[in-house]
């Protein structure tokens, strides 16, 4: 009896100690960002100095966009993350549910120029509930050694043309930037794309450039998939995430080749979950990560151009290699010469119906 | 007699805990989905004066000016509450293009005091002149409300109030639930026409060489689900063991790779892998159970092989036949791992949809109702199961 | 050896057995191949996941276990293989306890309504794992317990107790319920009767049930990615990643070691049996 009533209440205690949910560790923070070679950029360029700077932990967590593990938590009543890298739709759907904290732009320090944050930052890469960090970019990508053509491809309809460059493409498995991609390859001028896709005509039209070319498409889903694509052979040409494409050149030696031609630049935004018990410490975080400083020491390792012009001016060689980075940066002049900005409140409005079309296309 | 009802107190004594247990953690959580499917009340808890200012509406033309005032003034409260992206997301699920109109109307609207409220709208955006945009308001405002199980079936309510088709471009989920079905019958007739054989082999075999057999079997059905579907992708990608063996023979050339995973061929090869010895365990525990002379009976009666096994064998290996097809059929149906990994885009079936809707378009009312159409069909095979072969007889090896 | 029935309809003679043995030998090797693939691969010195020339003619120098250092040094494998134990051990012995107790109830003739109860108790193993983990989410959260280590166990135990309460009322099926009467004529009570008499004959079945339900969970993930937190990824979580981003041959080290966990079960559940004489 006396063993059972012991097993008992050591069983209970057991439980009641597992069922706390994580310790409110006070000088910790969970930063969640993209992993793979960004996320490597990010942990040396800001979560290791953060932490030898105020000896608050950063905990790391990967995943792949969306808002609905925010949700689940916030709804729950749970906050596991604190500091989110978001893409700018995401960040602006959260912020209108209630999903994330308003952050007030002012509070963050002037750029090293003295020149206030508010102004420091370009247009349009702050908003409410999040901060403007780097300008990423949505581009094609080809391996040089398995395209079997005489040519090399140079334009956004080159991706399209089956016939000049045969072989598997690789694309993203959303509507998103694919539709936009597609009027550009039809020959719609950038400025024009987005007044196209909002005419039931010009979405057919969208649709069916994809169509053309949708048997030899091979989707993907993080942004890790395309390098490793192109360089099993699985595709020649793959849409991709500038940096990865980057990366996977200078570090591993690919011979991938970026096309700039058509690429679309958006902006990744660093937003706090609402509700998070480590307030403080996320603050600390977003405003440490966001400084002109910690972007450069990002950009200098993975090219993704930073979101304060201050920034900017520190982008000089690439931390390993010694590379100068500046041709590499998505927000380059050289690379911006037909270039489109993602447009997310048009795709706020159009998601859930391009969602449900986009899936029932590809199923067909 | 009270010898009776104790023997019946303690039985029930003895099943309570796991029962409420049960109730609790499996019950319950199931209840809350269905009510989900069915209770979405993010409009009318935001915007209730409106609502119940449009249901005294004829639906001809624009609704009553009190309307149009309820309306402004709630946009304006739910975004100071922050509940205005609920509200937002539910009206552009109804109709694509509200939830823009909602968040600037909300925001536009915060600085306007006086009506006339109906021009004061129409001025913050003309999608407030069109009737279709309140009967999207109206429809969303419904507390109760089936429409996540019409959208699960791929159908949508007019504005008159009848029930139509989704345009054929957007019909997902009823040609998914067919997939869905067609690929789980193939999998337990394939399943079937693999596993029968090596059952019987099993089943003849002396005990020594049988339990060898039968470990062979068990081995992969003990091993993580996760562990073999990697073991697939390793197996059949373009780079992988069979396409290199193909290529080393010269069977297929560098470029002619074949495509087995990331598509049907994928879900089809892993998911019958992983539902094999569901099948080959019912078969041989009823096959082990069927003495061999009934078939030398047979054959001495002067029966063929073929008769043989057509009159006698096979009917007696009916209940594992129907246990094991019905068994995969049932668990086959359910399947979201394997697909997820190894089906592409093509090879999706009904549970990628749930998982979808679940953790990426955040439409937790049309996953639950997904969820709800699923559930009803496998409790009705379950149902079916129980009857022809009792479920406390779930071969297990 | 009883005459083969498949054999003889093929075609009568040595032919149509060798052919109908051959059927046999390719599905087991189908059933076996990814267990012959993944455990070679997981030594590969090289970061594939194919046969490269070296491995194939045997030399040492192609095969390594840098891979096994890889997860052994890395904390998050070794964080998620201590929440795999926890969760798993947990939900086990929640799911055993119940699972037993509630297989001698359902085993008495006295059960009112056996056939539903039965059948309630083992429908978490029939649903679809994506609709429990659905309804799971909405409910646990709202309860509290979403993302914590108490809901990931209950649900755990949930979908293992199907497996105890199978194996256990098949070990009961052969339990004689007259020793029941005896005991109860000695003067033991119910309880000691089920402790001292019943127990102990079952044993291998209860034990056989909480490898199940080990397994079960030990083998989850669509409850962990509804439900888990940062703080509670499991092994099949974190390959769950691993699989969906970038296979890293890391990924088939923790294969291999899961192959060899499995057989180990497999051994102790055929083990037991034989005792259980069943």
């Amino acid at each position: 009896m006396i063993r059972s009533t012991l097993f008992v209440s050591v069983a209970a205690a057991a439980v009641a100690g597992i069922a706390t949910p994580r310790q409110l560790e006070a000088q910790s923070v969970t930063a969640v960002s993209w992993g793979g070679s960004y996320g490597r950029a990010v942990h040396m360029g800001v979560n290791l100095p953060f932490t030898q700077e105020t000896d608050v932990r950063v905990i790391v967590e990967d995943y792949n966009g969306g808002l609905a593990q925010i949700r689940a938590q916030v709804e729950a009543g749970n906050i596991q993350w604190d500091v989110v890298d978001l893409e700018i739709a995401d960040m602006a759907r959260g912020c209108d549910e209630g999903l994330l904290e308003p952050v007030d732009i002012s509070k963050l320090p002037p750029g090293p120029d003295g020149v206030p944050a508010v102004d420091d930052f370009v247009a349009d890469a702050h908003a409410e509930c999040g901060v403007g960090q780097l300008f990423w970019s949505t581009v094609y990508a080809y391996n040089t050694q398995t395209l079997e053509s005489d040519e090399q491809p140079a334009t956004m309809a080159d991706f399209f043309d089956l016939e000049r460059f045969p072989g598997r493409r690789g694309m993203r498995r959303v509507p998103q930037v694919n539709l936009e991609f597609a009027l550009i390859a039809d020959g719609v001028p950038t400025d024009e794309v987005y007044a196209t896709l909002g005419t039931p005509e010009g979405l057919d039209r969208a649709f069916a450039k994809l169509s053309s070319i949708k048997d030899q498409v091979v989707w993907w889903e993080a942004g890790a998939q395309p390098p490793q694509m192109l360089a099993d052979g699985e595709v020649v040409m793959s849409t991709a995430y500038n940096g990865r494409i980057f990366n996977a050149q200078v570090l591993e030696g690919q011979p991938f080749k970026i096309v700039w031609d058509g690429q679309m630049l958006d902006i990744g935004v660093l937003g706090i979950v609402a509700g998070t018990p480590r307030l403080d410490e996320a603050l600390r975080y977003l405003a440490f990560a966001t400084t002109a400083e910690s972007q450069a020491r990002i950009g200098n390792r993975i090219s993704y151009s930073p979101a304060r012009r201050s920034g900017t001016a520190m982008i000089g060689r690439h931390v390993l290699t010694g590379l100068e980075m500046a041709p590499h940066m998505p927000a380059t002049p050289e690379n911006t010469k037909n270039s489109l900005r993602f447009d997310w409140r048009w795709w706020a409005d159009h998601q859930d119906e391009l969602n449900e079309r986009f899936s029932a296309w590809l199923a067909r | 007699m009270s010898h009776q009802s104790r023997e019946r107190r303690r039985a029930v004594g003895l099943a309570l805990p796991l029962l409420l247990f049960i109730v609790v953690t499996f019950v319950a959580p199931l209840a809350a989905m269905l009510v989900r499917s069915i209770h979405d009340p993010a409009v009318v808890d935001a915007l209730p004066e409106t609502i119940s200012a449009l249901e005294g509406w004829d639906g001809q033309g624009l609704p009553p000016e009190e309307a149009f005032a309820a309306m402004a003034r709630e946009l304006v409260d739910a975004r100071a509450d922050r509940s205005l992206g609920k509200v937002a997301s539910a009206l552009n699920r109804v109709q694509g293009g509200l939830r823009s109109v909602v968040s600037r109307s909300a925001r536009s609207l915060e600085g306007v005091s006086e009506g006339p409220w109906r021009e004061a709208m129409a001025g913050v955006h003309e999608a407030w002149s069109d009737p279709t945009t309140w009967h999207a308001v109206l429809a969303a405002g419904q507390r109760f409300t089936l429409r996540h199980y019409l959208g699960a079936l791929d159908m949508r309510r007019l504005p008159d109030g009848s029930l139509a088709r989704q345009p054929e471009d957007r019909r997902i989920y009823l040609p998914l639930l067919w997939r869905t079905l067609a690929v789980s019958a193939s999998i337990a007739v394939i399943c079937l026409v693999l596993g029968y054989p090596l059952a019987h082999l099993i089943a003849i075999s002396p005990p020594g060489r049988a339990n060898l057999l039968l470990a062979l079997v068990l081995v992969p059905f003990w091993t993580s689900l996760l562990v073999r579907t990697t073991a697939w992708i390793v197996l059949l990608q373009r780079q992988g063991v069979v396409n290199d063996l193909l290529a080393a023979i010269g069977l297929v050339g560098e470029d002619g790779r074949l495509a087995l995973i990331y598509n049907m061929t994928g879900t089809v090869v892993a998911m019958t892998h992983v539902l094999l010895p569901f099948m080959v365990l019912p078969l041989y525990s009823v096959m082990h159970g069927i003495p061999p002379q009934y078939m030398r009976a047979a054959s001495s009666l002067g029966a063929r092989p073929a008769q043989a096994f057509a009159r006698v064998y096979w009917p007696l290996t009916l209940p594992g036949v129907g246990a094991g097809t019905l068994l995969v059929f049932i668990l086959a149906i359910g399947y979201y791992i394997t697909p997820a990994l190894v089906g592409g885009s093509s090879g999706q079936l009904i549970s990628n949809m749930v998982a979808y809707h679940m953790q990426t378009s955040l439409n937790w009312g049309l996953a639950a109702a997904l969820g709800g159409i699923m559930l009803a069909g496998v409790l009705a095979l379950y149902v079916l199961y129980d009857r022809l072969v009792g479920v406390e007889r779930l071969g297990l090896g | 050896m009883g005459p083969s029935a498949f054999a003889r309809l093929l075609r009568p003679g040595q032919l149509g057995r060798a052919a109908y043995v051959a059927y046999c030998v390719a599905v087991l090797i189908f059933l076996f191949a990814p267990i012959l693939v993944i455990v070679p691969l997981s030594f590969n010195a090289e970061p594939y996941f194919t046969f490269t020339e070296g491995m194939l003619r045997l030399d040492p120098e192609a095969y390594s276990l840098r891979w096994y250092r890889e997860i052994v040094e890395n904390e998050v494998w070794r964080r998620s293989l201590v929440n795999s134990l926890i969760i798993g051990v947990s939900a086990t012995v929640l799911a055993t306890a119940l699972g037993t107790l509630a297989a001698l109830g359902l085993a008495s003739p006295a059960m009112p309504a056996r056939r539903f109860v039965t059948g309630l108790l083992i429908s978490p193993m029939i649903t679809p794992v994506i609709i429990s983990a659905t309804g799971m989410f909405f409910f646990y959260s709202r309860i509290g317990l979403g993302q914590t280590y108490l809901g990931l166990i209950l649900a755990h135990a949930t979908l293992g107790i199907p497996f105890v309460v199978i194996t256990v009322t098949a070990a009961l099926a052969g339990y004689d319920r007259n020793l029941n009467r005896a005991a109860a004529s000695l003067g033991a009570s119910p309880f000691a009767v089920v402790r001292r008499v019943q127990l102990p004959l079952i044993a291998p079945g209860v034990i056989s049930g909480a490898l199940f339900a080990f397994a079960t969970s030990f083998d989850e993930v669509v409850v962990v990615l509804f439900m888990a937190g940062v703080e509670q990824r499991t092994i099949p979580r974190q390959m769950w990643a691993g699989i969906r981003e970038q296979i890293s041959p890391a990924i088939l080290a923790v294969a291999t070691f899961l192959v060899v966990f499995a057989v180990l079960l497999l051994a102790v559940v055929a083990w037991l049996r034989k005792r259980g004489g069943g």
